[in-house]
């Protein structure tokens, strides 16, 4: 069973009742087997009405939720001959950021990603999905080869984002995310990203700059986190619901603007009730991107492009 | 941002203001080494303290006024983009809003903004700059420094003149939401365009440089200056110390510290920084121009 959010904790008892059958001794007898679906359904329908009507700041708690499929799931899933790429060539391999070259189908592609980690030791390994500037600059090299082989990117976005220590900015952590949205930009080929889980900051845009940008309906892109904004309004971080729901954040909201492409389907009760059908779901939406982006000719790739990340900006012109 | 506090009696204290407005036979003490200046004599001295050379932080005009030839006069770029609040960003209970910060922020005059971009010449030769302001809402990037530093970066481009930047920012402006966070990409982008044309980018870090601003078009300049102990980096001092839980070395994050690391090409002095732009200028000029 997985783990449930404060807001889901009606489902409880029925999850409870399920699992109980589910042990009985005669839990293959035809009586138990009707009684399991019926409760089943009964759950489905309460999931639906959930997620049918999450609070953004909810939807912030789906997309961190500990079960939910991350970068790596996605790669190994999606890509055949998946061959991991590692280090930045001048001071180490950030294993927040995972990289490397794979096949789509049957296209070959440049494979970025933000691994947040799953047990406590990989969660330590891969700083919780925090880059420094060597994932930055291990995220360059790939924009280099995906240019030098006019090869796709694709781009798997979870972070909380850049990761804030010593050592970072020792080593240059803002000119290491600038020169990485300035990569992008001139980039040779097709860009795409799918912001999977959680998408912080200018940490995450460092992945996001290219010419596609799906969203899974359940995660979410801001330029703050809800605690950092409501500790910065109200000094208190415990209001980040009421941050959350101001911000803008989710993929529903984003898709308004056209800061994203794409809304990606969730399967009933989050990507982390069934990591096989939203994996399935992401691939789907990339192939088709692709095959979309790939019709382009370079140039008329870099002007749509060009012009994408111009135009964004809102605001009024009052006469001269 | 007190240092108005030992003013003389009968002139009236005001909430935010500048050092590019201190009104003229007025005393202030140095935030730098508590000395009374008269203010006088810092903007002669380019508001840097005679004393300690603590540079002030200034408004984007008075920047400009520092910077460019006194003749021909400025022609200011984009002064017509003007922000608005488009998520009706409130935060509830007793706070302001957006839309009234942005009020008070624009004081009297509406063309107010975190970016201030002109077209002048420097040491007799064209350039564009953009220039942020601190004073209004902490030089945070939103919409309309987003575009105006656009359009200064294609004023550059089309004119085939330098470009020259002035951050002074913590970072992203919330209160527009992803909105501004993309205008990070899309400040770098038309950099990126000026490269093709072989123009020079010299970006100039004034305290503070962080956040969005630090981690986008402030950090890739062709060259990169930065004034002397100006607070200059990705994520704040406080954020850093409160997720690594040690203290912070000695000087962090400063100019000297950057440059120590490799982070930043030279430190200039204000009182300097007019002269080493103009031979940089001269230096780097674009192929068969
Ligand atoms: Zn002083």
């Amino acid at each position: 069973m997985v783990q449930l959010l404060e807001f889901e904790r009606g489902l409880e008892p029925l999850e409870a009742e399920i699992k109980t059958l589910s042990l009985s001794e005669d839990a293959g007898a035809d009586e138990i087997v009707k009684q399991m679906r019926a409760l089943r359904k009964k759950r489905d329908a309460m999931l639906g009405r959930l997620y049918g009507n999450l609070t953004d700041w909810q939807t912030c708690q789906v997309a961190r939720h500990p079960a939910r499929p991350q970068a790596l799931d996605y790669i190994r899933a999606l890509f055949t001959d998946f061959t991991e790429l590692r280090g930045d060539r001048a001071y180490g391999d950030d294993a927040a950021v995972v990289a490397g070259l794979g096949k789509l189908g049957d296209k070959p592609a440049v494979i970025l990603g933000q691994q947040k980690g799953r047990d406590t030791a990989e969660k330590i390994r891969r700083n919780f999905g925090m880059p420094g500037p060597e994932g930055y600059r291990k995220a360059m090299r790939m924009m280099d080869l995906a240019d030098k082989f006019s090869l796709p990117l694709i781009a798997f976005v979870d972070t909380p984002g850049a990761y804030p220590g010593i050592g970072a900015e020792e080593r240059g952590q803002a000119g290491a995310i600038g020169q990485c949205l300035y990569r992008a930009a001139t980039m040779r080929a097709p860009g795409l990203t799918v912001v999977v889980g959680e998408g912080g900051s200018g940490g995450a845009l460092a992945l996001a700059a290219g010419d596609y940008i799906g969203m899974l309906r359940h995660a979410v892109y801001s330029v703050i986190s809800p605690e950092g904004c409501a500790s910065i309004l109200w000094k208190e971080a415990a209001r980040a619901a009421d941050a959350a729901e101001m911000l803008g954040l989710t993929a529903a909201k984003l898709k308004k603007r056209l800061l994203i492409d794409e809304v990606i389907a969730e399967p009933p009760g989050g990507a982390h009730r069934d990591s096989a059908a939203a994996i399935a779901a992401v691939g789907a939406a990339l192939e088709k991107a692709l095959a979309q982006l790939e019709r382009l000719e370079t140039g008329l790739l870099l002007e749509k492009r060009a012009r994408r990340w111009r135009e964004y900006g809102e605001y009024s012109e009052k006469g001269k | 941002m007190n240092w108005f506090t030992d003013i003389l009696p009968g002139i009236k204290k005001k909430k935010g203001k500048s050092a590019a407005t201190v009104p003229d036979g007025v005393w202030s003490k140095c935030p730098g080494c508590n000395t009374a200046i008269y203010s006088v004599e810092l903007r002669k001295n380019c508001y840097v303290c005679a004393n300690c050379d603590h540079h002030q932080r200034i408004g984007a005009e008075e920047r400009a006024r520092l910077v460019f030839d006194a003749e021909p006069a400025l022609s200011p770029l984009g002064m017509e983009v003007r922000p608005v609040d488009f998520m009706n960003f409130r935060d509830g209970g007793g706070g302001k809003s957006y839309a009234e910060k942005l009020r008070e922020a624009q004081k009297d005059d509406a063309r107010r903004e975190a970016v201030f971009a002109c077209r002048g010449t420097i040491g007799g030769r064209a350039a564009v700059a953009a220039i942020f302001d601190f004073s209004f809402m902490g030089g945070s990037m939103g919409s309309v420094a987003g575009e105006r530093f656009t359009r200064a970066v294609e004023d550059a481009a089309e004119s085939g003149a330098p470009f020259i930047s002035f951050a002074s920012s913590g970072g992203a402006r919330m209160q527009e939401g992803v909105v501004s966070l993309v205008q990070m990409a899309k400040t770098t982008a038309a950099l990126a365009r000026l490269s093709a044309r072989r123009l020079p980018h010299i970006s100039v870090l004034t305290d503070p440089t962080t956040g969005g601003v630090a981690a986008s078009f402030a950090m890739i300049g062709d060259v990169v200056v930065a004034e002397p102990k100006a607070l200059i980096g990705f994520a704040g001092p406080r954020v850093i110390q409160e997720t690594v839980r040690e203290r912070l070395p000695e000087g962090f994050q400063r100019s000297e510290f950057l440059r120590e690391r490799g982070g930043v090409d030279l430190i200039a002095d204000r009182r300097e920084l007019r002269e080493v732009l103009i031979s940089l200028l001269s230096l780097l000029r674009p192929p068969g121009g």
